[in-house]
């Protein structure tokens, strides 16, 4: 699994963040940072969630 | 699927009936499924309608993801719901037909408040639908130019901010003390006033509207008067003055109407019913607080748990217990709040400074932390959304 941001389209609003503070973080800076671009299987389902919840649905997962 | 829960039907096709049906699907619902939406429009997103569809030159991708993903439903669009008799599970369409049901969705939103008296005149306009917002943006661009905005919530300071963008005279008008006074207390209510301000929106606060009349034919603008006597002429007034929960069909229903469908905590609303998103009241344990909220993560996060509680059929189902989060975009100013506040809260400044370019602020009651806001401090507020979530007093504050 791999975890894709369109930079274009992310406003961080750090949804995702709140999710999945492991693979997202959102700095000082206002940008997002994505800690971990091919996260365990295991966080499938927070990464779905993170897909969905994210208001700019700026977020996909690649197989 | 628990036995006898096999053939579904959600009413509403919005963001949260969208979500509803999504789940179901994902979780192993199988059977019929039907979504039933008023308008004619493909489901679609709407925080863009306040924003990016009447600034950008060409209208945004609006679909939502889980459609162009394609769902497997029976989606019948500019239909509506008339009658619901939730005992016998039946439910009357405009069509004239009627469906049976064993498992009910109700996700029929809110719609914007009117100013009484002001209907049919045409330039006065509310925002809700992509329909309202092509109004809008078509009247803007055959050159509209002074633009009235009636209420300081967020639809209208969002609208203020993107007339702004595109150069209109903007005139905002709020009858209390404050922009959001009543969500984010009097002095963060300022400074979002004091915002608007120095991107040259005529604020006025305290100042409501006694009287609205057209200036001639649907081409011609609007004369305005305030209550302080004063009257504005527009070319366009919006008027962002709240929702109001559509709820008429469900008259006699069997289902418990109180400001929104009430619902107890797993939000169940009826043997076999439940709701989600802005129409929904429910006790949230988190806050011991019945409540509705009208968010954007809010009809997502409810429509999941609302169709995952309809799959659990007679189980006792779990209670729905999240920490409300939405956010505005003014500006240059991402304004995010988690939580909830009230009127006389305590408030404490956790960061920056009230009116600066970026700061975050606590809400809360005598003991604990309830609310948290944050303008461009959109880690700040996830962190305290979590701490908030587990329950933090402000003695927790380092």
């Amino acid at each position: 699994m791999r975890v894709v941001v369109d930079y274009d389209l992310c406003e961080s609003n750090a949804v995702c963040m709140g999710i999945a503070p492991e693979v997202f973080e959102v700095r000082d800076d206002d940008l997002l940072y994505v800690l971990q671009e091919h996260p365990d299987e295991s966080f499938r389902e927070r990464m779905e969630l993170a897909v969905a919840r994210c208001p700019k649905q700026a977020i996909s997962i690649e197989d | 699927m628990p036995e006898g829960v096999d053939n579904v039907i959600v009413v509403g096709a919005s963001l949260a009936g969208v979500r509803a049906a999504e789940t179901l699907r994902k979780d192993g619902h199988v059977g019929p499924l039907v979504v039933i939406g008023a308008e004619h429009h493909t489901p679609y997103d709407r925080p863009p309608l306040s924003k990016e569809v009447l600034t950008s030159t060409v209208e945004p991708d609006l679909s939502l993801r889980a459609v162009a993903a394609g769902l497997d439903v029976d989606l019948r669009l500019g239909l509506s719901a008339t009658a619901l008799r939730a005992e016998a599970r039946e439910l009357d369409l405009s069509d004239g037909t009627t469906l049976r049901f064993d498992g009910l969705v109700v996700a029929t939103g809110c719609r914007a408040r009117t100013l009484p008296g002001t209907e049919d005149i045409q330039r006065v306009l509310t925002l809700r639908t992509l329909d309202d917002a092509r109004r809008l943006r078509r009247l803007l661009a055959e050159g509209a130019r002074r633009v009235l905005v009636v209420g300081g919530g967020f639809i209208g300071l969002e609208v203020a901010a993107s007339c702004r963008s595109l150069r209109c005279q903007v005139t905002l008008v709020e009858p209390l003390d404050q922009p959001l006074v009543r969500i984010l207390g009097p002095e963060v209510g300022l400074a979002v006033a004091d915002l608007h301000r120095s991107n040259g929106v005529d604020v006025r606060v305290g100042v409501g509207v006694a009287a609205v009349e057209a200036l001639g034919d649907a081409n011609a603008g609007v004369s305005v008067e305030l209550t302080t006597g004063e009257r504005v002429e527009a070319d366009v007034v919006v008027v962002g003055i709240g929702v109001i929960p559509n709820t008429s069909w469900l008259e006699g229903s069997g289902l418990r109407v109180e400001d929104g469908v009430l619902c107890d905590e797993t939000t169940l609303a009826a043997p076999g019913v439940v709701a989600a998103g802005d129409v929904a009241r429910w006790p949230n344990p988190l806050f011991g607080e019945t409540m509705r909220v009208e968010h954007w993560e809010h009809a997502l996060d409810m429509a999941s748990h609302a169709a995952r509680r309809l799959m659990a059929g007679s189980a006792p189902g779990e209670p729905y217990a999240p920490v409300p989060w939405f956010w505005s975009d003014q500006y240059d100013r991402k304004i995010q709040f988690a939580g909830r506040s009230h009127p006389g809260d305590r408030t404490v400044v956790v960061d920056g400074t009230v009116g600066g370019d970026r700061f975050c602020v606590l809400y809360g009651d005598g003991e604990r932390v309830t609310g948290v806001l944050g303008v461009n401090m959109a880690a700040r507020v996830v962190r305290y959304r979590k701490a908030i979530a587990e329950g933090m007093a402000w003695g927790d504050l380092a």
